[in-house]
């Protein structure tokens, strides 16, 4: 999920404030969708990613595209209020009690040596490095990833040598709302889904993705990872509860004394 | 007019009225620091919850009235205001940055107060609830009329105080520090100073609308006081009535907070009783002013009546 904020953020520099909302709508659709026809939320990823990339596209271009040059605040109060609109829009659909899925492999898991691994956890883990892997082929490779990497480099120049910029901003909303898709799909395995679960989320993001480096993918992995291991770490040596002070900790570390980022580039 | 209200209007309206008035103080004191000097702070709700914290713990344990907490608020207030300026102008940390990290600062305080027992940790902290019908100014408890007037005259201190700041030399500083920071460098400006002192001025106002929040709702939960969308809520008034301008926060959260409220009737009225419908309105009311006018009501209305 992070990587699609880390790629939203790199290219278009908005912060995608209704991050962690719009995964909670990725993750109400698996849980639909299972519902209704039984479909694994990893099957779910398919629709899931393409009704999210035109989601995305549509926000950015209908939405996004007019506030690019608005100063900062401007564009924040506009995702705030995207987000409120999801959030509450979830409460009125599915109301406000928990939901989830269960299948068959939930409780099952892999012993590697002396460590076990469950294995709802392991497919989550898989989907986020195949997507990851893509996205990373997808834009040093291909054609339109290259000219997404020229606009983000420097937009008036990309504008010079006559790359739509606005399409191309819209396109990256897109991918970068596919990686939330199918980060929601995965998730609606790990915890159950609530509305009101989007801001928790968004912060989290925020803070991998600026350990990692904002604009970096490699990046938001590695911060992933991290913050992942160090909560962890902290929940068994401090406090459960105190788990995610550590991260914001590291996070006011990282603003102060490499702002980039782990990864990132210096601007 | 806003001095004769309480005698014709009933204790709700007084009470919508008082809200719009907090949100006006508070979103005035948030001006200062993005209105003016241009730095975007998302993490209000920390100032507000400290100084709830410090006002409503000496009172909690030890009987001394907000009189004696509201200078410790400020002092706390201005404390971690300045040495979060502090790392992050010496850090050269702007923009979206300097928003990220002040969410972090608040959001880190929050999940600290939540393990500080003595100030009740995640239970809440919950003031004795006084006599509602006695003017108690020395500890701060009576009617809702004293809150009212106490806040009016929050929010008229507040006026006046940016208006004075904004004619000062400060508030040309802050304005050409705002509009091109490097520019104002190379005129002389010390940039860092003038930004610190706007920071301290914007937590030590914020930190009295955080002593007055804990005693008039009196129970604090760091959950709740901490919480982003505290900041956020703060921040909506002024962004909604103009940034940077003098009327924008009051008139941002009176449009704000009536509109809230109106929706509410509204759908009583119709009977639509869906949870989450209200927000979601509320939602796309916000979206279509930050569509339609990006600098805000005020500067709207402003060029309207020719002003």
């Amino acid at each position: 999920m992070a990587l699609g904020l880390s790629v939203i953020f790199g290219v278009v520099r908005v912060v995608n404030f209704a991050h962690g909302e719009m995964m909670t709508i990725a993750m109400y659709a698996a849980t639909v969708l299972f519902a209704a026809l039984g479909l694994d939320p990893f099957l779910c990823v398919l629709p899931a990613a393409l009704a999210f990339f035109l989601f995305g596209y549509l926000l950015q271009a209908g939405l996004i595209n007019p506030f690019i040059t608005r100063p900062e605040h401007s564009q924040f109060m506009l995702l705030v209020a995207v987000a409120i609109i999801m959030v509450n829009a979830l409460l009125m659909v599915f109301g406000p009690s928990a939901r989830n899925v269960q299948v068959d492999y939930q409780l099952e898991s892999f012993e590697i040596g002396k460590i076990l691994v469950d294995k709802a956890r392991l497919f989550a883990a898989l989907a986020a490095v195949v997507t990851a892997g893509l996205l990373f082929s997808f834009f040093r490779f291909s054609l339109v990833g290259k000219a997404i990497r020229a606009c983000a480099d420097n937009h008036l120049g990309a504008l010079v040598v006559g790359l739509d910029v606005k399409h191309l901003y819209a396109l990256t909303f897109g991918l970068g709302s596919v990686c939330v898709a199918v980060a929601g799909c995965a998730m609606v395995l790990l915890v159950d889904v609530t509305p009101a679960l989007g801001p928790a989320y968004t912060l989290l993001a925020f803070v991998i993705v600026i350990v990692g480096g904002l604009g970096s993918m490699p990046g938001a992995l590695l911060g992933g990872v991290l913050i992942g291991v160090s909560e962890a770490m902290a929940g068994l040596f401090i406090a459960p509860s105190a788990k995610s002070m550590f991260s914001f900790g590291l996070l006011i570390l990282i603003l102060l004394f490499r702002p980039q980022g782990l990864l990132g580039k210096k601007t | 007019m806003l001095i004769a209200l309480p005698l014709f209007a009933g204790n709700y309206a007084l009470s919508v009225v008082t809200l719009i008035l907090y949100f006006a103080y508070t979103g005035q004191a948030w001006n200062v620091m993005m209105g003016f000097a241009g730095q975007l702070s998302l993490g209000h709700s920390l100032y507000v919850g400290v100084g709830a914290y410090a006002a409503g713990g000496l009172f909690f344990h030890y009987g001394i009235g907000p009189w004696a907490g509201l200078p410790l608020a400020i002092l706390l207030c201005v404390a971690l205001g300045l040495v979060i300026g502090f790392l992050a102008f010496r850090f050269g940390i702007s923009g979206v940055y300097f928003a990220l990290l002040t969410i972090a600062f608040a959001e880190f305080t929050r999940i600290g107060f939540d393990h500080l027992d003595w100030l009740g940790g995640p239970g809440g902290m919950f003031l004795k609830v006084a006599q509602r019908d006695v003017w108690d100014v020395l500890n701060f408890r009576g009617p809702p009329l004293m809150y009212y007037y106490a806040m009016l005259g929050l929010c008229c201190f507040a006026f006046l105080l940016c208006f004075c700041l904004l004619k000062s030399k400060a508030g040309y500083y802050w304005q050409a520090i705002r509009e091109n920071e490097e520019a104002a460098q190379a005129l002389g400006i010390n940039t860092f100073r003038w930004k610190m002192l706007a920071v301290a001025i914007s937590s030590a106002m914020t930190a009295v609308s955080g002593v007055f929040f804990a005693f008039y709702y009196n129970n604090l939960f760091p959950e709740q006081i901490f919480h982003i969308s505290r900041s956020i809520e703060i921040i909506l008034g002024p962004i909604i009535g103009g940034v940077g301008t003098l009327f924008g926060p009051i008139l941002g959260a009176a449009v704000l907070t009536l509109l809230s409220d109106g929706i509410t009737d509204g759908l009583a009225a119709l009977g639509w009783e869906i949870p989450g419908i209200k927000q979601v309105f509320y939602g796309v009311v916000l979206l279509a002013v930050v569509m339609f006018l990006p600098n805000g009501i005020w500067p709207f209305i402003a060029k309207k009546l020719k002003l």
